[in-house]
């Protein structure tokens, strides 16, 4: 069973959106307060990713299941310039818009699956999924 | 409108001029009455003045009223800041009638009188107009004090001389944990503390971005020579913060703000004893 929402990523607002969701859909699935609070802030890293470096983009929320146990699964996908090196940017620290250079490398740390998409020229696509325990 | 309506409504409008200053002073008497010693009637008598010269020039020249409008909603706002009530401005700007109506009457011509019905309907038109007025004055009264009380919803408080506090409830954007640091930063200056404690109690997560913002805050305060300590680590916003791998460094953290107070108090040379009675007893060391 799958139940999906998409939601677009355009200003700073919708990132407080996307998180007010996830923790929403997060509650739903049953994860527990710490899990939910990973899984929202992963969101917050990877919506301010794709609004600040791709210029906006989409994500999509989704309640998966695989029988023994429920999930969520978040697809954010953008069309900006895309990500030269993956392994740098995948690097603690690494940043190259003065932040702290976290926000992927602790998002993949937070989840439980992480899979991260990017051609140059193309766009970037991050996917991750929480597994409720 | 037929010709004899025409008429009547040109004679109307030189009744109205021809007796302005005995209407205005019936008028006055009349609404003066009715708003009882709440109005200042002098201020309320010049702009009725300006008001009814508004309207005869209105009347004479058809259907351009902008003049009329602007005063009558200045007078709505006005009315709604002291406190009346729009049924209160409607009455005034209605009894104009009155005393139009006792004048034409000692004038006894039927002319004016047959206007008459139709000035009543200018003036019921204006009466509701100060009523939409006054309805929208008080909503921008209300969305004022809405955006003044979101000011206020991160206040920097003081908790003990020279012990500053911000305490944060709620999602935080950037731009708002800009402002309130900002805010912290300037408080510091001007109370000259030398403590500050954020509070994160009220915040549901703390990513990078808000992170980066109350790291640059505590270092601009060292630079100050003012100390920061951030209370309010919930369990699950701890596990986050060390699984990001943010690093808070020599940061002072504590898990209540009653805990960063009373750290902050022994920093600054207070001493504190939790009596038998749970009473805390505060006594300053003196060097
Ligand atoms: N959606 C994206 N499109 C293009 N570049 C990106 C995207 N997301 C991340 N990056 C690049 O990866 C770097 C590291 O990102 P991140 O780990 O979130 O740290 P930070 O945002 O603090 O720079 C960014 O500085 C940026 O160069
Ligand atoms: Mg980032």
């Amino acid at each position: 069973m799958t139940d999906a929402i998409e939601l677009p990523i355009a200003a700073n607002s919708d990132v407080v959106l996307v998180r007010q969701r996830v923790r929403t859909s997060a509650q739903q699935v049953g994860l527990s307060l710490v899990d939910q609070t990973k899984v929202v802030t992963a969101a917050s890293e990877l919506a301010r990713n794709t609004l600040v470096y791709a210029g906006g983009g989409r994500v999509r929320i989704e309640v998966v299941g695989n029988g023994a146990r429920g999930g969520l699964r978040l697809t954010f996908a953008d069309e900006g310039p895309g990500i030269p090196d993956l392994e740098l940017a995948l690097t603690d620290g690494w940043t190259t818009g003065g932040g702290l250079g976290l926000g992927l490398s602790g998002s993949r740390r937070l989840v439980d699956e992480f899979d991260l998409d990017s051609e140059p020229g193309k766009g970037t696509r991050v996917t991750v999924v929480k597994w409720a325990r | 409108m037929t010709v004899h309506g025409d008429a009547d409504r040109l004679r109307i409008e030189t009744l109205l001029r021809e007796q302005e200053e005995r209407i205005l002073k019936r008028w006055l008497d009349i609404a003066g009455a009715a708003a009882g010693g709440r109005a200042d009637h002098g201020v309320l008598g010049g702009r009725m003045r300006e008001i009814y010269q508004a309207m005869l020039r209105s009347l004479s020249e058809g259907d351009d009223s902008t003049d009329l409008r602007g005063l009558l909603a200045e007078l709505s706002r006005i009315q709604a800041r002291e406190g009346f009530t729009p049924s209160d401005t409607a009455v005034l700007v209605l009894s104009v009638k009155e005393a139009v109506y006792e004048t034409i009457e000692a004038s006894e011509e039927t002319a004016a009188l047959r206007g008459y019905i139709w000035f009543s309907k200018f003036v019921d038109d204006l009466a509701l107009y100060t009523f939409e007025t006054y309805v929208t004055a008080r909503e921008k009264i209300i969305t004022d004090q809405s955006e003044q009380l979101l000011e206020l919803s991160t206040p920097v408080v003081k908790l003990w001389e020279g012990i500053l506090a911000v305490p944060l409830v709620g999602t935080l954007d950037s731009a708002r944990t800009q402002v309130v640091m900002e805010k912290l930063l300037q408080a510091l200056v001007e109370t000259g503390s030398e403590h500050a404690v954020i509070d994160i109690t009220g915040v549901p997560a703390v990513d990078t971005q808000v992170a980066q913002h109350l790291l640059k805050t505590v270092a601009a305060a060292r630079l100050m020579g003012a100390e920061c300590v951030v209370s309010g680590i919930r369990p699950q916003i701890a596990h986050t913060i060390v699984t990001l791998g943010i690093e808070f460094g020599d940061i002072v953290t504590k898990s209540s703000l009653s805990d960063a107070l009373a750290h902050a108090l022994r920093q600054s040379g207070v001493q504190l004893t939790q009596g038998a009675s749970k009473r805390v007893v505060v006594a300053t060391e003196r060097a």
